[in-house]
Order: C-alpha cells, then sequence, then structure tokens
C-alpha cells in the first residue's frame, strides 16, 4: 500500500507542475501588471519612474522562462513568492487561511456524508416509495441551489429573523459561527451524494452475490450490511473524491458570503487587486488539496473492498 | 412511451425562462437600467410592482426578465464552446491516438484537477469583466468530462463495422468522425451538454455575485443578489426573486438533461433493441 501511494504522490507532481505553468502563461499575457492596474483602477498615482522600479523589484523585467524556473525553484523549497499587495510572503498568508478553510470544507463534507449517504440507502430500500419521491425531489433542487442564494436565505432566516446563529465572520473558532456556511456549501453534494448512494444501491441490491446471500438464508439486516452496503460504498466514495473539487471552488463564493477567512476569500481578493504570487499560491494549494483528497478516497476504496488491489 | 415526467417538468421550466428572455421588452414593465426611482427605492412587492423594487427603486420583476436573456446566452453559448472543444479533442485523441492521444490525456487530467469555478476565476482576473469575457472564461475550463466521454464513446465505436466499411469505401479521416462516429455517440454527449448549461448558468451567477462576472448596473441574477446582500434585514424580497430565477433555470435543465438521459442512453437502446 505504502509505495502505491508514494508513487500516487509523485504522479501528482506533473499535475501541479503543469497547473503552475498554465497559470503563469496566462497571467503573463495580460497588458498591464499589479504597477499599471494600480493606477488604471485609479487606486493610487504612481509614475513611470516609479513601475520600473516596482518591476525591478519584482523581477517583472525577466524573460518568462527564466521567472517560471525560479518560480518553480521557489516551489521545491516551499516559497511562493512574496504577495504583491502586502509584502508578505504568499506561504505565510495561505497558512493563516488554511485551517478556516479546510475546517468549513470538512463540516460542509461531514454534514453532506451524515444526511445524505443514509437518505440515498433508506431511498432505495422501497424504490417509488414515498420516502424515495421526496429524497430525490429534495436531491434534483438541492443540485440546482445557487450556495450563495441558499446562504443569504439561510443568514435572513436563522441569523436575522431567529437569531440562531451569528450572520456572518470567523468568531475565533466558536463553532456557532460555522454552521450556516457549512450548510449553503453542504447542500449541494448532499444532493449528490444521496443520488449516488441510491443508484450505487439499487444496482448492488440485483447482483448476483445478493441473491446469493438472500438464497442462503441471510438476514435482511446481514445482506444490507455486509453485502450491499460494503460494495456501494465504494462507489459513493470515488463521487466524494470527485465532489470535493466543488466544493473548494463553491467555497470561494460561500466564504466571500459569510466573510469566512478562508483560501477563497483570499482568492478572490487577490485577484480583484491582480496580485498574481497570492492568486497562484492559492491556485496551487487548492489543486494540491484535491489531488491529495483523490489519493486518500483511492486508498479508503481499497481498505473498504479487499477486491481492489494496487501493484 | 411512457409519461416521462422529469423530462416534461424540466422543458416546462426552462421554455418558461427563455419566453422570459426572448419577451422581455415587451413583458417588462419598466427599462432594467434606466428606470432608478429613489422615491420608489424598496417598495415590498405589491400590485405596482409585482416582485417590489430595490435599493434604487428599480422594478425588480423587471430587471429578472431581463436577467434571464443574460443567463441563457452565457449558458447556451459557453456550454456550446466547451462541447465543441471537448468533442473535436475526445473524437480526434481517440481516433489518432499515439503522442495526440497521450497530449489531450495530459490536458484533461491538468483540467480535472482545477476546480472550473476556480479557473474561471483566474481567467476574469485577467480579462475585463463583461459578457464576452464570460462566454470565454466559462467557454475554455469546463469540457474535460465532454473530452472524456466522447474518447472512451469513440474508442468503443471506431472498431466497429460500419466505421471499417467507411474507411474502406474510401471516406476520408473528417468525413468517418463528422459522418459515422459522432451521429452515433451523440446522445450522452447532449445529455452532458445539457446539464453543463446548468452549471455554466450557475457559474456566471457566482462570477458575478462576486463582482467578476457581469457589472452593475446591466441586470445579471448573480450582480443583483450580491446587490441585495445589503438590504437583506430590510428588503429581504430583493433576493428572494433574481435566486428563484437562477433555481428555476437551472432546475429545469438537470431535470431535461435527467429526461434526455433516459432515452438517449445507449444502454437502454441496447435492451429495447
Amino acid at each position: 500500500m505504502l509505495p502505491y501511494v508514494f508513487r500516487r504522490l509523485l504522479q501528482a507532481i506533473p499535475i501541479l507542475l503543469a497547473v503552475a505553468a498554465l497559470i503563469f502563461v496566462l497571467f503573463s499575457v495580460i497588458p498591464g501588471n499589479f504597477a499599471t492596474s494600480q493606477m488604471a483602477d485609479g487606486r493610487s498615482n504612481i509614475d513611470a519612474a516609479t513601475i520600473a522600479r516596482m518591476n525591478e523589484q519584482f523581477g517583472l523585467n525577466d524573460p518568462l522562462p527564466l521567472r517560471f524556473a525560479k518560480y518553480v525553484g521557489g516551489l521545491a523549497t516551499f516559497d511562493l513568492g512574496d504577495s504583491f499587495r502586502t509584502r508578505q510572503p504568499v506561504i505565510n498568508l495561505i497558512g493563516e487561511r488554511l485551517w478556516p478553510s479546510l475546517q468549513l470544507a470538512l463540516a460542509a463534507m461531514a454534514f453532506a456524508i451524515v444526511i445524505g449517504v443514509p437518505l440515498g440507502f433508506l431511498a432505495a430500500l422501497k424504490p417509488g416509495g414515498w420516502l424515495d419521491m421526496l429524497s430525490m425531489v429534495f436531491a434534483v433542487s438541492g443540485l440546482s441551489l445557487p450556495m450563495f442564494w441558499l446562504g443569504l436565505l439561510l443568514m435572513y432566516a436563522f441569523a436575522l429573523t431567529l437569531n440562531w446563529f451569528p450572520s456572518f465572520g470567523y468568531g475565533d473558532g466558536d463553532p456557532r459561527y460555522i454552521v450556516l456556511p457549512a450548510i449553503a456549501l453542504g447542500v449541494s453534494p448532499l444532493a449528490l451524494l444521496a443520488r449516488t448512494a441510491r443508484a450505487a444501491v439499487l444496482e448492488v441490491m440485483h447482483a448476483d452475490f445478493v441473491r446469493t446471500a438472500r438464497a442462503k438464508g441471510a438476514s435482511a439486516y446481514r445482506v444490507m450490511r455486509w453485502h450491499v452496503a460494503r460494495n456501494a460504498l465504494v462507489i459513493v466514495l470515488t463521487t466524494l473524491g470527485l465532489q470535493f473539487g466543488s466544493v473548494l471552488g463553491q467555497a470561494v463564493v460561500v466564504e466571500k458570503l459569510f466573510a469566512w477567512p478562508g483560501l477563497g476569500s483570499l482568492l478572490v481578493d487577490s485577484v480583484t487587486w491582480r496580485d498574481i504570487p497570492a492568486v497562484q499560491g492559492c491556485i496551487l494549494t487548492i489543486v494540491l488539496f484535491f489531488l491529495v483528497v483523490n489519493i486518500a478516497v483511492d486508498v479508503l476504496c481499497a481498505v473498504v473492498d479487499p477486491r481492489i488491489k494496487y501493484s | 412511451m411512457k409519461f416521462r415526467a422529469n423530462l416534461w417538468i424540466g422543458a416546462t421550466c426552462f421554455a418558461l425562462v427563455v419566453a422570459g428572455g426572448v419577451f422581455a421588452p415587451w413583458l417588462a414593465h419598466t427599462d432594467p437600467v434606466m428606470d432608478a426611482n429613489l422615491m420608489n427605492a424598496e417598495v415590498p412587492p405589491g400590485s405596482e410592482f409585482w416582485f417590489g423594487t430595490d435599493a434604487q427603486g428599480r422594478d425588480i420583476y423587471s430587471r429578472v426578465l431581463h436577467g434571464a436573456r443574460i443567463s441563457l446566452t452565457v449558458g447556451i453559448v459557453s456550454q456550446l464552446i466547451n462541447t465543441c472543444i471537448g468533442v473535436a479533442l475526445g473524437l480526434s485523441a481517440a481516433y489518432w491516438g499515439g503522442w495526440w492521444d497521450d497530449f489531450v490525456n495530459g490536458l484533461t487530467n491538468m483540467m480535472l484537477a482545477i476546480p472550473s469555478l476556480i479557473f474561471a476565476l483566474a481567467i476574469m482576473a485577467i480579462l475585463q469583466p463583461g459578457l464576452t469575457s464570460l462566454l470565454i472564461a466559462l467557454g475554455l475550463t469546463n469540457w474535460s468530462f465532454t473530452c472524456r466521454l466522447t474518447r472512451a464513446a469513440t474508442l468503443s465505436v471506431k472498431q466497429l463495422g460500419y466505421v471499417e466499411a467507411a474507411r474502406s469505401l474510401g471516406y476520408g479521416t473528417f468525413r468517418i468522425m463528422f459522418t459515422q462516429i459522432l451521429p452515433n455517440i451523440a446522445g450522452p454527449i447532449i445529455v452532458i451538454g445539457t446539464l453543463g448549461m446548468g452549471g455554466a448558468v450557475l457559474a456566471e451567477a457566482s462570477l458575478s455575485f462576486l463582482g467578476l462576472g457581469i457589472r452593475p448596473p446591466f441586470p445579471s441574477w448573480g450582480s443583483m443578489l450580491s446587490d441585495a446582500r445589503d438590504q437583506i434585514s430590510t428588503a429581504p424580497w430583493i433576493s428572494i426573486f433574481p435566486g428563484l430565477a437562477i433555481f428555476l433555470t437551472v432546475l429545469g435543465l438537470n431535470l431535461l438533461g435527467d429526461g434526455l438521459r433516459d432515452i438517449l442512453d445507449p444502454h437502454s437502446q441496447t435492451r429495447k433493441a
């Protein structure tokens, strides 16, 4: 197992490098840079000499391949460059935001799993029954809801009207602050998980080994627990890993709405300021997250289903 | 032929939104951008203003109708671009194989690793906010699933007899790709395209909400919601209707996609045959 994990981590490196190169090229084709965009937006008045000095200071006059080589060299030592805006190392900026971001993503996924998976299982037990109909209507609605709108409605209902939860902010780790953003972010993965779990259970229930298990007289509970659930879980796990990527993407909007100090709001702020080192750092961190989660999911699949072998 | 509830409900929702967008100039009561009137600011929904008015006194009903034009344009056009890119790459990679296939696979894996909303956000940072930029940003970032699907489907049909026959008749490569292979694998591509359109509508709303898409005063549902946030405690109706419009559009497209999948899914066709 360990060599497999190691090899998968190695395979993630070229993807990360390709993403870094892509972002690098994207941001070097824009006319103008951090210094000139300050003027264009009227945020400050900078003369030509200052622009030249800033370009020199940030190394923006070097040719593109050289800049990229320097950047990749820095990546090897976890140096993501300095933020244009705050002049701090980007790695420190990201470090501050990492934990809140992880908290929110994990809370949203936990909410989605705890409700979505059992809902899908229960729905599949009686296809066409009232619970099945209700949960599938709920699932297709959940997939169509804009998360920030749901967030706004939750804010209005539970924060401003009922006063059960604070309406926005981080609250220094006070758990009441995470509830509303986690629900807003978790509803769409919840819906998808419920649908996937239902489909997986229905598929497995018609498999030959389930019929055999029933025929040899295994109790309904035993069949569900050992034959259906375990096999269905592998499909659910794979969806879970892929869904994590879109949760990381959507988190940008939810974090902004709830003023949650995560990577997403850092990314949006950096984008509006054209603080390119910070944008690059945020995107690379998010991609790394996503790759690591998917490797972890593949390993978990092998734990749940011993038939999956990694050589 | 049994009655397919999801297909018909989805088609009805989507048709309603399309009709609202197409006939917006006739259905709307006021001009969505110009008719600001501070005397009418934050009027609750009623007989004069069906959906109420916003902080600048603009009629939300008219703005929601005009917003459909932006959402649908972005959804349809950007998804068409995605489908074209995905089909062209997937079809050629599977048909030609070799280094081109490896290259396309590598590209697809990279695209799958970047959450598409984040990638679109990065592109919007480079371009100026506006409709064209949105079409580019959303059109270039969501083709990886279509590409994978097209590639897999092409691989499975390219060895079949009718492709072989076309080749022996001396058909050119492109003629085989587009007249022999593509029509036979179009079903799942249409399904993915329909579902992706819903995703594009959501993505446009998200980007506009963040202030990186359509900029105010133009009536994008996303930017209307972004304005509404500041008035949520005094005028909640400003938040309700643009969000409902997004929900209706995306729900329609999702149901339509599910319904089409039941019809166009290749497995169900083989079962019938």
